[in-house]
This record gives C-alpha cells, sequence and structure tokens, in this order.
C-alpha cells in the first residue's frame, strides 16, 4: 500500500512538474509576442492579432523556445530577418537619440530652474 | 524685456511642434523593408506536395544558377492574377521554380494546380506557415529570387506583375 501511495506521489510530481515547465513556456511565447509587432494589421501586436503572419510567428516562437533559445536570440534572429521595426523597444541609437534625451534634459533644465528660484530668491 | 523672452520662446515651440507634425502628415506610415541585398536565404526543409517526400532547399539551389521560390496558396486571390506569369517563367531553362505552398489544404492546392497549370519544378508544402517566417516573409504572395549561393537578389512582396517579369527575365537571361 505504501508503495503505491509513494508511486502515486511521484507521478503526480512528474505531471505536475511537466505542466509547470509547459505554462511557463506559454507565458514567455505571450511576453514575447506581445513585444512584437504584427506586420499585416501594423498597429496591433502579434499577440493580439490573429492574422495567418502572427499565427505563425507565434508557432515559431514556441519552436525556438522548445529549442532552447533565449529570448534576446529570438528578438535578434526576428530583428535580422525582418527589421528592427517589428519589435516595439525600440533600440538607442542615432536616429532616436533626441526622443530619448529629450525628456532627460527637459528634466535638468527643470531641476536647474528650481534650484535657482529656491536658492538664490 | 522678460515677457518678450517669454513670448518668443511659447511661439519657436508652438512652430517647432507645427512643423514636426506637419511633415509628419506627409510621411507614409505603412512600414515594408528595405530592399534586401546580398542576403542569404535561410535554408528549410519542406516536403514535397505529392509525395509527402522531404527536400532540402540548399541542395536544390545549389545546383541552379537561378531559383525563383514563390510562396502561394489555393485560397490566396492576387496568386490567381500572378499565375500567367509564372507559367511563363517556368518556359525559362535557366530558372528552377520552387513553389512553397503556404498553409493550404492539399486537395485545393492540387485542385488548383489542375484547374490553371503547374509553373513549378517543384512543390513544397509549408502546412503552419513557419517556413515562410524563416524565410522573412509576410504572406502570399511574394516571390524571392536567388542565385546558387543562396543570395537574394530579388524580392517581391505582392504578385508579381509584369515589369517585374521582365526585370527577371533580365537578370536571369
Amino acid at each position: 500500500m505504501k508503495k503505491i501511495k509513494f508511486i502515486f506521489i511521484i507521478i503526480f510530481f512528474v505531471f505536475s512538474a511537466q505542466k509547470l515547465l509547459l505554462a511557463n513556456n506559454s507565458l514567455l511565447v505571450d511576453k514575447i509576442s506581445k513585444n512584437l509587432r504584427c506586420l499585416i494589421c501594423q498597429g496591433q501586436s502579434v499577440y493580439d492579432s490573429q492574422s495567418d503572419f502572427a499565427l505563425s510567428m507565434k508557432l515559431l516562437i514556441k519552436k525556438k523556445i522548445k529549442e532552447g533559445e533565449s529570448e534576446e536570440q529570438i528578438y535578434d534572429y526576428l530583428k535580422n530577418q525582418y527589421g528592427e521595426w517589428i519589435v516595439y523597444d525600440p533600440e538607442f541609437d542615432k536616429k532616436n537619440l533626441v526622443l530619448w534625451m529629450f525628456p532627460l534634459i527637459l528634466f535638468i533644465i527643470g531641476g536647474l530652474l528650481i534650484y535657482r528660484k529656491v536658492f538664490f530668491n | 524685456m522678460k515677457k518678450k523672452i517669454v513670448y518668443f520662446c511659447i511661439f519657436s515651440l508652438f512652430f517647432f511642434i507645427f512643423v514636426i507634425f506637419y511633415l509628419g502628415l506627409n510621411k507614409q506610415n505603412y512600414y515594408t523593408p528595405n530592399e534586401i541585398k546580398n542576403k542569404k536565404l535561410a535554408i528549410f526543409i519542406g516536403n514535397e506536395l505529392y509525395s509527402n517526400e522531404e527536400f532540402n532547399s540548399d541542395e536544390i539551389i545549389k545546383n541552379n544558377k537561378f531559383t525563383l521560390i514563390n510562396l502561394w496558396s489555393s485560397w490566396c486571390v492576387p496568386c490567381r492574377s500572378e499565375h500567367p506569369i509564372l507559367m511563363n517563367l517556368s518556359e525559362n531553362t535557366n530558372l528552377y521554380v520552387i513553389g512553397l505552398n503556404y498553409k493550404d489544404k492539399k486537395n485545393n492546392s492540387i485542385k488548383f494546380i489542375n484547374q490553371f497549370g503547374n509553373p513549378f519544378s517543384i512543390i513544397l508544402t509549408d502546412p503552419n506557415g513557419i517556413i515562410s517566417i524563416s524565410l522573412g516573409a509576410y504572406g502570399v504572395p511574394e516571390t524571392f529570387l536567388v542565385n546558387n549561393k543562396s543570395e537574394i537578389i530579388k524580392k517581391y512582396i505582392g504578385p508579381l506583375t509584369n515589369r517585374n517579369l521582365l526585370e527577371i527575365n533580365n537578370i536571369i537571361n
């Protein structure tokens, strides 16, 4: 009886571990596909879109994760295929330098103004 | 004096924003990728439509001077309009035409081929669209012209036109 219990517990753990692993994988697929732009219905993410392109893309991501590729590797692969436009999170480069720096500059100028007002008046 | 500077600042800010938005109005917002030149086409393995036999794209491309890879599907309407052009291209002996059957049912694709003719030297299937994504394609129809080193010479998104036909003929002859 004890043995049967033991086996039962082991089977239970194996199955739940597998389920948990699978759940983790699909969470990662969701996370990656939310950060990808669907190139057919632009403005929608691959996660939201039901176009053939997006459905295939999700399958490909799933396959790549199964093969053991990391999130970064998958992004790099897709950027290489479709260009940087496919990811929603743009990289820091010359073209968008102003966009990235502008809030920071504004923040510093504002800070200086407040500093002057407080300490020199 | 101070007031003037403030007015000037506000005015120039609005002017700046106006110019940015005005330029943005004329900018086309729909993204199409830059022409990919001298980029290598990914190697893929596909099953043949009729026999289900596996074929490696690399072996086919290596053994032919030029290979045209055409993504098509029986449910795709623009594919019908480009079909006569593919038929025309298939007569050229310098060109090997691979048809990549995108997300299609076997019966329907065979029906399509029987109805309109078979321009393809070989038809490989892509039942879930993964091969197409790995090639960097968007959907159907899409066409790649590659040389025997797997380098992409031309990529056509959407149906082929008569102008594309002339261009391809100029390249391969």
